[in-house]
């Protein structure tokens, strides 16, 4: 009986050391008690649906806290952290040695992120080759018929001089080439997909991140874009997703990167359909 | 009293001298801004080169065209609605419907742009590229017909506006020579106004030249001369917006000072223009 009782008591005890460890390894909202004031972030579109959720959960967790989350594309985050603007300036793209120079931004990676060649979901054109996308951005074939699709002009959607996906495509897909003139350019990712969405013979590129049924991401020299290509290292166009402080992080900002560094944001990092880093 | 008068005056002389001097201000801060572009010798670069930053070419001619096209169709869209619709509510005006009706035009003018911008990408957009099954949609039609929309209640006010000013017993006088409603407006109230409807469509140009909004989310910012309505094309003020965020340091960003002067001389030409053209009118009426 009174083994038994101990025996009760033994695994209670146990379960509860287990629960409060899981409590102490979820990295999560806890660190935020207590604390108070503003946090402005601003910069890269792709991080908007991380930097959401992330927000979101530590609101709720911590309504004095108050997170403001703009887009404005990875060049405008790094020149808004860098002027002290915002506290957290996010970019797709590495900071330059020369903005890290001018001043002295800290770079924090959290996550890896693809970035894919979308189309419409109604094109039955659905793989390409490198050579073949470098032709169509840089306007030498202008009609899908050209591709086995229906023939129809080509209708290119690129990214503002800010974007760091367009940094990222343009170096690794593109190959450096030149851009069409005649390409529409649109100011964020969800533009982007929204406008590829709309457009029956558009292409595009998004963050991997970003791909719901609304795009079709088309395979790229036989290797089609997903979280698991991008991982594996087969899919070459990617790139890290960074949060930029002025200097190293503190405060807020610095929970805030620890917490998206944390096991609780690198699950949302996953659920967003990025990669994680930790 | 006497010093209390004075001291009204300065202050309104001050007020009035201030507001005048800021716009001379601001065109002088951006010629100074934009000095380096012309004193490294890239002047000729921007008229007559196109836009291709990573080959060194920054030329503003397809976006200064692209400008213009887009607020012109705008005014050539939005004019004739609009003098319909002042006359409606300022002339016909059938069972008071006329002042219900401005009600909703002032209305109008308090909707942001960027409302007019979510309208036009999910429902004209589409649109224009059913009907006319080239291109993406994104295109100066598309920008045209939105920014029409955006300029016509700042018409419409205006000419309603003017169109009080006309003394009745002109009116009466065509009532009673038995004059008909459309003689009453082309002969009587048109020639009468012409100076605020001169003012209402310079101040619409103005406004259809400087919104950013709509240009930079309906008009595909494409930076190739546009061929017809139907391509894609990019307003100095979407440059500016789309390249606000590069380098500070880079020949692009300082090309942005000369899209602003650009700008201003768009804007100040139509006005002094328009100025022009209305005193002649007068003189010979």
């Amino acid at each position: 009986m009174n083994i038994q009782k101990f025996k009760v008591s033994s695994l209670l005890l146990i379960l509860l050391i287990f629960f409060q460890a899981g409590v102490c390894m979820a990295g999560g909202v806890e660190v935020f008690k207590g604390e108070k004031g503003i946090l402005r972030i601003s910069g890269g579109t792709a991080h908007i649906p991380v930097m959401k959720e992330a927000a979101k959960k530590i609101m709720t967790f911590n309504p004095d806290i108050q997170i403001i989350i703009a887009g404005g594309g990875s060049g405008a985050g790094i020149k808004q952290v860098g002027e002290g603007l915002v506290d957290i300036g996010n970019s797709g793209r590495k900071a330059t040695k020369a903005e890290i120079d001018k001043y002295g931004l800290k770079m924090y990676k959290w996550a890896i992120d693809g970035v894919a060649t979308v189309v419409n979901p109604k094109n039955s054109v659905k793989s390409l080759l490198s050579q073949q996308l470098q032709d169509i951005f840089s306007g030498k074939i202008i009609n899908w018929k050209k591709l086995g699709g229906d023939d129809k002009p080509i209708n290119v959607y690129t990214r503002d001089a800010a974007s760091g996906t367009r940094a990222v495509f343009w170096k690794k897909a593109l190959k450096k080439g030149e851009t069409t003139r005649k390409a529409n350019v649109v100011v964020s990712n969800g533009a982007m997909k929204t406008a590829v969405n709309n457009d029956p013979y558009s292409i595009g590129y998004v963050s991997v991140g970003f791909i719901d049924k609304s795009v079709f991401a088309v395979t790229l020299d036989g290797i089609k874009p997903t979280l698991k290509s991008v991982q594996q290292g087969q899919y070459l166009i990617a790139r890290g997703l960074y949060s930029n402080t002025k200097g190293k992080a503190k405060g807020l900002a610095k929970k805030f990167i620890n917490y998206l560094l944390g096991p609780e944001g690198q699950k949302i990092v996953r659920e967003k359909g990025f990669i994680s880093v930790n | 009293m006497d010093v209390k008068e004075k001291i009204l005056i300065i202050v309104f002389y001050g007020a009035s001298i201030l507001s005048a001097a800021i716009t001379l201000i601001i065109l002088g801060f951006m010629v100074v801004l934009s000095f380096p572009i012309f004193s490294e010798g890239l002047f000729f670069n921007i008229l007559t080169k196109p836009w291709s930053p990573d080959q060194g070419l920054f030329g503003l001619g397809p976006i200064i065209v692209g400008t213009l096209c887009i607020a012109l169709l705008a005014l050539i869209i939005s004019f004739p609605v609009s003098l319909g619709c002042s006359f409606f509510v300022g002339i016909l005006n059938p069972k008071g419907l006329g002042r219900h009706f401005k009600k909703f035009v002032e209305l109008m003018t308090a909707i942001p742009t960027v409302i007019y911008g979510f309208v036009g990408i999910f429902l004209l957009v589409p649109l224009v590229r059913e009907i006319f099954l080239k291109g993406s949609g994104l295109c100066i039609l598309s920008a045209s017909i939105m920014l029409a929309i955006l300029i016509s209640p700042t018409m419409i006010l205006f000419f309603v506006q003017s169109f009080k000013t006309v003394p009745q017993n002109y009116l009466n006088a065509v009532d009673a020579l038995g004059g008909n409603i459309a003689q009453k407006f082309f002969y009587v109230i048109l020639p009468n106004t012409r100076k605020g409807i001169m003012t209402g469509i310079i101040l619409s140009f103005g406004r259809a030249v400087g919104d950013t909004l709509i240009a930079l989310m309906i008009s595909g910012n494409s930076v190739a001369f546009p061929g017809s309505v139907l391509d894609s094309a990019r307003t100095l003020t979407a440059q500016i917006a789309l390249l606000i965020a590069a380098d500070f340091e880079s020949i692009e960003f300082k090309t942005l000072f000369v899209c602003g002067i650009c700008l201003y001389i768009i804007t100040s030409s139509g006005v002094l223009m328009a100025r022009y053209s209305t005193k002649k009118k007068r003189h010979h009426i």
